[in-house]
């Protein structure tokens, strides 16, 4: 017998991060800004994107969603209320999205071409940490963080933190109810990632939208590529 | 709870990498694994027992390297390793550094593999 070491300095995600590129290289062409949206369960992920979705179509935006989850199409149906189109991908029992999943439900996508969309969001399945390892493609990572959850999460969970380049704090309306700490909530993201944005939202008085959507046409207005 | 995904494309890649070597047997598996990539050493470790079973790399070992988050801080310039995850900032000037280098890492290193003499390739 004889050992021998074979070397191989291969990504263990370049299947995914091969398909993310070549989707990110798709919606560059295609001129759609899209977002994927991360958080845990409970946040208030789909209110805060249905809130979005609703408020992009007033002012004339394209728009549509795709929500992932486990199981169920609950949600997809909660966001088609706004009137957008919207695709449920399920996971069964797969804990994150990856690029395959968004590649194979962008196509036969009924009524929705990428090129007529101005912005596509990903609105991931609730988790915290495995998302943070699968890039989809995405121009934006937000990470989502309510003000129930605890002012320290994104020193638990860097990751997501650290790979994101927006943080939105749901739940504005009752932070004053449980005892949100502003100042430690941002001095802890940032700690995390220096110069991410922030922003405070209420999905439900609409508290914080108007920052947040002239956010997404600011980084709409830059060159995609 | 992602690694036993992780895990899987590692088995998979390694067993790809053995059409080339017909014959021969996996005794270790080494990743290389940024402290940023939210992945856990021991549930890898528990993950790989599963995974192997009934595959070429049965009974290897897998060899987790750590890698250090590295950041280049753009107000002195220095590049370093951070003194806490919970804290992005230079480890020279203490600057708040946004400008990650290394740390996200997820790699396969390298395999170790033991031929038999016949199956060796001149």
């Amino acid at each position: 017998m004889t050992t021998r070491i074979v070397e191989l300095r291969q990504g263990i995600l370049k299947k995914n991060d091969e398909l993310a590129r070549g989707l990110r290289g798709r919606f560059e062409a295609a001129g759609v800004l899209v977002l994927n949206l991360v958080s845990s369960p409970g946040t208030g992920k789909t209110a805060f994107l249905e809130r979005t979705l609703r408020e992009l179509r007033t002012r004339g935006s394209r728009v549509a969603a795709l929500v992932g989850d486990l199981e169920t199409d609950n949600d997809a149906r909660r966001l088609a209320a706004s009137g957008a189109p919207v695709r449920q991908i399920n996971t069964h029992g797969i804990c994150h999205l990856e690029a395959e999943m968004v590649g194979r439900h962008l196509e036969g996508w009924d009524g929705v071409e990428l090129g007529a969309l101005d912005y596509l969001f990903i609105e991931n399945v609730g988790n915290l940490v495995c998302p943070s390892s699968y890039d989809l493609g995405e121009r934006i990572r937000v990470a989502l963080l309510s003000v129930t959850e605890g002012e320290d999460k994104p020193l638990k969970y860097p990751t997501l933190f650290n790979s994101s380049d927006a943080a939105v704090i749901t739940k504005m309306d009752i932070a004053e109810a449980v005892g949100f700490d502003r100042d430690a909530a941002h001095a802890n993201i940032r700690a995390i990632r220096p110069d991410i944005h922030i922003f405070e939202t209420s999905a439900k008085t609409g508290a914080g939208m108007d920052a947040w959507l002239e956010y997404l046409a600011e980084r709409k207005a830059l060159p995609l590529a | 709870m992602h690694e036993l995904s992780i895990v899987s494309s590692v088995v998979e890649s390694v067993v790809e990498t053995l059409e080339k070597y017909p014959g021969a047997r996996v005794t270790e598996v080494r990743l290389k694994v940024g402290a940023l990539a939210a992945v856990i050493e021991d549930s890898l470790q528990f993950c790989y027992g599963i995974a192997i079973e009934d595959t070429p790399l049965a009974g290897s070992r897998l060899v987790v390297n750590v890698v250090p988050v590295t950041v280049h801080c753009a107000a002195c310039g220095a590049d370093g390793p951070i003194k806490s995850l919970q804290s992005f900032s230079c480890p020279s000037c203490g600057e708040p550094a946004s400008d990650v280098r290394g740390g996200r890492e997820l790699e396969i290193e390298a395999i170790e593999i033991e031929e038999a003499e016949e199956s060796v390739k001149p």
